[in-house]
C-alpha cells in the first residue's frame, strides 16, 4: 500500500471517529443541559421532567414489571399489523395486477382513501371493534396497508415488457409469470415497503393505544399525561424511540441479508 | 431438404381508438430445414409482427401458418435475463415453466453452457457477465427446450458494434452446429446478408414482400468472413436499393 493510500484510509478513518463522537456529545451534551437546567430550577422539572427521573421511572416500572409487559404488547400489536398489511398488501397488489380493470374501478378509491386521515376514523373503529387490540390492529393496518398496496402494485406494474415477452414465449401461464417473474423482481420493492410499513403500523399501533387506552406505551404515555405524571410520558416517549429504531434496524438487516444472497 | 415451416398469405391488423392499421398483408415464405433466411425491411415496417405470430405472442388476423410438430423458439431483443437467478437457472427457465425440467435436460443444458464457453459460470449471477456472454446464455435459454426453427428478432441491437458481430459469429456457429432453422428479423443489411442463405425483403408498412435474393457467395463461410466475400457488397448494394428509404 503506497503512503498516499494510507493516508487517505487515516484520514477517512478519523472523519468517521470524529462524527460518531460528535453524535454521542451532542446527546451527551443535551442530556447534561436537561439534567442541570432542572435541577438548578431553569425549567420546571414537574412539567419537563430530567433524564434522573425518566431513569427512574423507567426502574420503577421495571420492577413493577409493567415495563416489559408494555414494551411487549406494543411490539407484538406492530408486528401483527405488519405481517397482516404486508401479506394483505402482497395479496391485493396481485389481484389488481391479475385483473387490470380491477384496478382501474378502484383507483379513485384508493385515492381517496389512501389521502384520508384515517386518524379520523378512530373513534368509528372504536365502537365497531371495541376497547381492545382488535381495534388497535384494524388502525395500524388501515394506516399501513393503502399505501403498501400502492408500492407493490406500482413495482408489479413496471416488471420490464421484455421479460414478460421472454415468458410468454415459453407459453407462462399466467400465475407462472407471477410466480418466476413479477414476485422475485419485486423483492426489493416489497423490502422497501416494508421499511415505510413498519413505521406506518407503529404508527397506527400508538394511535390505536392512545384511543383504547388499555395497555402498551401509547397507553403509558396517555395515562401519564392524564394523572400529570410528566415523568411516566417522557419515559413512553423514550422507549419509543428505542423501539421504532430497533424496529428500523431489523428490516434493515433483513435487507441486506437478501442483497448478499444476490451477489 | 425438406420444408419444415409454411406460412400463406398472413395477414395482420391492428385496432386503436382511431384506426385500424394494417402491419403485416400478403405475406408468404417457407423455410427449409437447417436454412437461415433474414427478413429486412424499414424500421417500423411490421417485421417484428410477423415473429410475434409465428411464436404465439400475438393473434394473426387471416393466413395459415403449418410447421407441423416442429417446435419453435424465440430470441427476443434484449438479453432479458433474470438478475436474480443464476446463469444455469436462467437457461433452464423455459424447461420449468413446461414443466419439462428432467435430469436428462439439465445436463444437456450444462453440456452447452460449458461447450460454448460459460462452464465457468453457472452459478454467477448475470451481472457479471460481459454484454455478449450474456447473448450467449439468451440463446442457449433458447436452445434448452431443443427448438427446432430459431426466431431472432433484432437479437443484437442492444449491443455495440464490436459484440454486434462477435455474437453473430457464435451464434450463427452455434446454430449450424446444433443443425436448427433460423428466421433472422434486422434492419441491418450486413447482418442479413452475412447470416442468411436467403434474404427477404419487405416494404413499408403493411409489410409485403418486395423481393427474395438468394444468397450465393464464392466461398460461403461465417459471418465474418462473409462479409469479405467478392459477391457481398453485390447483395448489399442491391438489397440497400430495395429498401424504402424515407
Amino acid at each position: 500500500m503506497s503512503k498516499e493510500q494510507q493516508k487517505f484510509l487515516k484520514e477517512t478513518k478519523r472523519k468517521k471517529y470524529l462524527i460518531l463522537f460528535l453524535q454521542f456529545f451532542l446527546l451527551f451534551f443535551f442530556l447534561c443541559l436537561w439534567q442541570i437546567s432542572s435541577s438548578l430550577g431553569w425549567i420546571n422539572s414537574f412539567i419537563f421532567s430530567s433524564p434522573g427521573k425518566v431513569i427512574q421511572t423507567m426502574i420503577t416500572l421495571f420492577k413493577e414489571g409493567s415495563l416489559l409487559h408494555h414494551i411487549g404488547i406494543t411490539l407484538f400489536e406492530t408486528l401483527l399489523s405488519f405481517f397482516l398489511s404486508s401479506l394483505l398488501g402482497i395479496l391485493i397488489a396481485t389481484i389488481l395486477w391479475w385483473w387490470d380493470i380491477c384496478a382501474k374501478v378502484l383507483d379513485p378509491y384508493f385515492t381517496v382513501l389512501n389521502s384520508l386521515p384515517k386518524v379520523a376514523l378512530g373513534p368509528m373503529i372504536l365502537i365497531w371493534f371495541g376497547a381492545n387490540m382488535k381495534s388497535i390492529i384494524f388502525m395500524a393496518m388501515l394506516i399501513s396497508l393503502i399505501i403498501s398496496i400502492l408500492n407493490i402494485y406500482q413495482g408489479f406494474k413496471k416488471v420490464d415488457s421484455e421479460k414478460i415477452k421472454l415468458m410468454k414465449t415459453f407459453y407462462a401461464k399466467k400465475w407462472q409469470i407471477w410466480r418466476y417473474l413479477i414476485l422475485p423482481s419485486n423483492a426489493s420493492t416489497i423490502i422497501a415497503t416494508s421499511k415505510l410499513n413498519i413505521s406506518m403500523c407503529f404508527i397506527g399501533v400508538i394511535m390505536g393505544e392512545f384511543l383504547v387506552s388499555k395497555e402498551g406505551i401509547g397507553y403509558l404515555i396517555m395515562y401519564g399525561s392524564q394523572v400529570f405524571n410528566l415523568n411516566l410520558v417522557i419515559s413512553g416517549i423514550v422507549l419509543l424511540s428505542f423501539l421504532a429504531t430497533a424496529l428500523y434496524a431489523s428490516i434493515l438487516l433483513l435487507e441486506k441479508l437478501s442483497i448478499r444472497r444476490r451477489d | 431438404m425438406s420444408k419444415i415451416l409454411e406460412i400463406k398469405n398472413l395477414k395482420k391488423n391492428y385496432h386503436t381508438i382511431q384506426k385500424e392499421t394494417c402491419a403485416v398483408k400478403d405475406f408468404s415464405m417457407e423455410l427449409e430445414e437447417g436454412e437461415f433466411v433474414a427478413i429486412v425491411g424499414p424500421s417500423g415496417c411490421g417485421k417484428s409482427t410477423i415473429l410475434s405470430i409465428l411464436s404465439g405472442l400475438e393473434e394473426k388476423s387471416s393466413g395459415t401458418i403449418s410447421y407441423g410438430d416442429k417446435k419453435i423458439g424465440y430470441m427476443l431483443q434484449t438479453d432479458a435475463l433474470f438478475e436474480w437467478l443464476t446463469i444455469l437457472e436462467n437457461c433452464l427457465l423455459g424447461l420449468r415453466i413446461k414443466k419439462e425440467l428432467t435430469e436428462e435436460k439439465k445436463d444437456y443444458v450444462i453440456s452447452l453452457l460449458k461447450k460454448y464457453g460459460l462452464g465457468d459460470f453457472l452459478d454467477s449471477y448475470p451481472n457479471h457477465l460481459s454484454g455478449g456472454m450474456r447473448q450467449r446464455v439468451a440463446l442457449i435459454r433458447t436452445l434448452a427446450t431443443k427448438p427446432d426453427i430459431l426466431l431472432a428478432d433484432e437479437p443484437f441491437s442492444a449491443l455495440d458494434y464490436q459484440s454486434r458481430l462477435t455474437i453473430s459469429e457464435d451464434v450463427f456457429r452455434i446454430l449450424k452446429e446444433e443443425k436448427k432453422s433460423l428466421i433472422l428479423v434486422t434492419h441491418d443489411i450486413a447482418e442479413a446478408v452475412s447470416m442468411g442463405n436467403r434474404v427477404i425483403v419487405l416494404t413499408k408498412r403493411p409489410a409485403m414482400i418486395k423481393k427474395e435474393y438468394e444468397i450465393v457467395l464464392e466461398h460461403p463461410s461465417t459471418p465474418i468472413e462473409n462479409r469479405k466475400d467478392k459477391a457481398f457488397s453485390y447483395y448489399y448494394e442491391e438489397i440497400w436499393k430495395e429498401i424504402d428509404h424515407e
